[in-house]
């Protein structure tokens, strides 16, 4: 495997009853590189996503960050490896009972032990950088889906996470609302995260990434940079989906 | 049947008031002891191993099937065939803090279980461990959802502490069934001994309520 790597995935598997859900799934990430996930609904985008910090369990395969192997099964090792993976999901997931800045501060605290003081200083910070300063103390309920979507990333981001994986970020938001939360991806794509989406976001992706990993059926079809499978004179099995979105 | 004052000033309420007092003291310790056993009975019954978890099903069932008269009876009288010896208010206040942790467990883990599991999912993915998940996640959102099912369990709380009497515990049932007994003045005896009942249940709404309010915290509701 490559040294420069800062995450590798191999060899994902995972079966349930005896539906294949994904089937030897690898890839590889570079610092600085945002890859895309696409493919059909169904096809494994977000299970891999799950897979990749361990929210779901996967039968086979192996995980290095930064070139060493992660145990997985070790519960230390594990939460230590969330920590520097952060994940931002379809519907934001923020906790219900705390508010924006409390969301963010929180794992701060509890899991990086620091006080409080420290994790608020850092918490307004990390809002501000997404817009949200004047929301800081209002509770998940009284904010708009965008603003959500924009307290998640701020959440992950205050963690200083190595990696982001973002889980079709705007597909629960109204389409006004989309533009807000891209806007924060593109600003991190800019200042160098390094990210893997899956999305249906179809110009952003051609706009911004730097490889797209096309899934179907639990298996990565083909994978490549977005001129090379999008390009006019492309034939790959990318372009016909991306061509079937455009239809509709 | 007439009204008669001085009645009342100098015999029933200094008993009743007597009463209220050791009422007060079963009714104060049994539901914050019970409370907390109940949180830890509840969580070991939703997120204990296997072997826990069946014994604090086992615990609940057994606790909640029987008449808590009986259990009362059972540590009071029989208990001491065993060798084990308990005061009236010593086996009364034990009886109801197992009766009122085993209801508690019953409301906690109803609202453990309603917690989505989104929440969880984004806790982990922040590199939280399940003990850290329950402490600031879990039981902050559930201790709100299951406020108004252990306030009712504190107010049955208060009225089945009346029947610390059938161990000769003289609480405020106890008194005022030696006064109506001696006197034969059932009637006021028992409608005054209601009204102090009352008296305690409503107060306890109103804190309750009050508690209710203060927790609350916009778009989450119990559900």
């Amino acid at each position: 495997m490559n040294d420069q790597a800062i995450l590798t995935v191999q060899d994902i598997s995972l079966r349930v009853g005896d539906k294949t859900i994904l089937s030897n799934c690898s890839l590889s990430l570079h610092k600085g590189e945002l890859k895309v996930l696409i493919g059909p609904s169904g096809a494994g985008k977000s299970t891999f996503l799950q897979c990749i910090n361990v929210l779901t369990v996967p039968d086979t395969g192996s995980i290095f960050l930064e070139g060493r192997e992660v145990m997985t099964k070790n519960a230390k090792e594990l939460c230590l490896y969330r920590t520097k993976v952060g994940m931002i999901f379809q519907d934001f997931k923020l906790f219900d009972h705390l508010t924006a800045i409390d969301n963010v501060a929180i794992a701060l605290r509890k899991v990086r032990g620091k006080s409080r003081e420290e994790a608020r200083k850092r918490a307004i910070e990390e809002l501000a950088r997404v817009n949200l300063s004047d929301q800081a103390n209002l509770y998940p309920a009284q904010l708009s889906g965008g603003q959500k979507q924009r307290v998640a990333f701020a959440r992950a981001l205050a963690m200083d996470p190595l990696v982001l994986l973002l889980d079709e970020p705007t597909s629960a938001l109204d389409p006004e609302l989309v533009g807000e939360v891209l806007a924060v991806i593109r600003d991190l794509a800019a200042h160098g995260m390094t990210m893997i989406m899956a999305t249906h976001q179809m110009d952003f992706i051609r706009a911004i990434s730097s490889e797209i990993i096309f899934m179907e059926q639990g298996h990565i079809v083909e994978q490549g940079p977005p001129e090379a499978l999008l390009g006019d004179t492309a034939q790959s099995r990318t372009k016909q989906f991306y061509n079937s979105l455009a239809t509709v | 049947m007439s009204f008669d004052p001085i009645f009342f000033q100098d015999e029933l309420l200094p008993a009743l008031n007597r009463g209220l007092m050791v009422s007060l003291a079963l009714i104060i310790p049994a539901s914050i002891i019970g409370f907390i056993l109940g949180v830890v009975l509840g969580c070991t019954r939703t997120y204990g191993s296997a072997f826990l978890k069946k014994m604090g099903d086992a615990f609940t069932a057994l606790v909640r099937g029987v008449p808590l008269a009986i259990q009362l009876m059972f540590i009071y009288y029989a208990l001491p065939k065993l060798g084990i010896y308990f005061e009236p208010y010593g086996a009364a206040l034990i009886s109801f803090i197992i009766c009122t942790s085993a209801y508690q467990s019953e409301y906690v883990r109803g609202a453990l279980l309603s917690i989505r599991k989104g929440q969880i999912q984004a806790a982990k993915a922040l590199g939280f461990t399940p003990l850290k998940i329950i402490l600031w996640i879990i039981i902050p959102q559930a201790a709100r959802r299951a406020l108004p099912g252990c306030g009712n369990e504190i107010i049955y709380l208060i009225k089945y502490s009346s029947l610390a009497y059938l161990v000769t515990c003289m609480e405020l049932m106890g008194e005022g069934k030696v006064v109506a007994s001696d006197t034969f003045r059932f009637m006021e005896v028992f409608l005054v001994v209601g009204l102090y009942y009352l008296c305690m249940v409503s107060i306890a709404t109103i804190l309750l309520h009050w508690l209710e309010k203060k927790a609350s915290i916009p778009g989450f509701r119990p559900r």
